[in-house]
């Protein structure tokens, strides 16, 4: 407290380090959110599917998917990353993963939508196991907080199942 | 600043300081706006630098006595004596 200089550096150390704890607080508040949040997925259509020319199958589908996310929204909330995944096994690899559809919500207000659309991201085997593959199709988010730690779940809808034929 | 005014700036810059954080935490939490605690801290911070960072004169109501210089310069310092320095050692 000696002089100007002194002083403003003190105040400003503080003040930074007391914005820190702050920040660690906020993002442990966001542990007493609870969320409930739903989601649907329905196959439409089987656009096409084929085997490609390097021997892999590939399908494309339409799909409607539905969901209510607002309660994953806190006042710490940047926004949430949501992504929409086909898993199934075969005999090559016991399990796969392929990511279909994303999208980044912005606000609580975006996070009850219903979109109707085709496969953002190509669903392509590794080999030929998908005809007649019966597969799950998972709903995951990542909650992206404004300062602190990312929450990140799914959710797991099952009973999906590809034609036994090419088309 | 005299001593005291010294002391009594710091004590104030930690407590607003911490008034601020609380304030502006339940603020944010109970608005559920990030942006509001932010900014209600932001402003605490300058508001609590403008009050304790210049040298405002309440911190200077128990003034140091210097020494007048003219009082000074009748009372040369003393010259250091050049000793022989001692080479005991000490465990």
């Amino acid at each position: 407290m000696h002089s100007f200089g002194y002083r403003l550096n003190g105040l400003l150390t503080f003040a930074v380090t007391i914005l820190a704890l702050m920040c660690a607080i906020t993002s442990l508040s966001d542990n007493f959110n609870t969320p409930s949040p739903s989601a649907e997925i329905k196959i439409i259509n089987i656009n096409w599917f084929q085997k490609q020319p390097q021997g892999h199958d590939e399908v494309s589908l339409m799909m409607n998917v539905s969901a209510d996310l607002q309660s994953l929204f806190t006042w710490n909330t940047k926004q949430v990353f949501i992504f929409v995944a086909a898993e199934y096994g075969t005999p090559k690899n016991s399990l796969n993963q392929v990511s279909l559809w994303d999208a980044i919500i912005p606000a609580k207000e975006n996070a009850k939508f219903w979109i109707h659309t085709s496969n953002k991201y190509r669903f392509v085997d590794q080999g030929n196991n998908l005809r007649g593959k019966k597969f799950n199709l998972t709903m995951h988010w990542h909650v992206m907080p404004k300062t602190g730690k990312m929450f990140a779940d799914k959710i797991v809808l099952t009973g999906y199942s590809l034609p036994e034929e090419y088309r | 600043m005299d001593w005291q005014g010294q002391k009594l700036a710091e004590q104030i810059m930690q407590v607003l300081l911490l008034v601020f954080a609380v304030v502006s935490f339940v603020a944010g939490y109970v608005l559920g706006s990030f942006q509001m605690m932010m900014l209600v801290y932001a402003g605490g911070v300058t508001l609590t630098a403008l009050i304790t960072v210049p040298n405002w004169p309440f911190f200077n109501r128990r003034p140091l006595n210097w020494l007048d210089p003219s009082e000074a310069e009748k009372h040369p310092k003393p010259q250091v004596a050049v000793s022989s320095k001692k080479k005991g050692t000490k465990k």
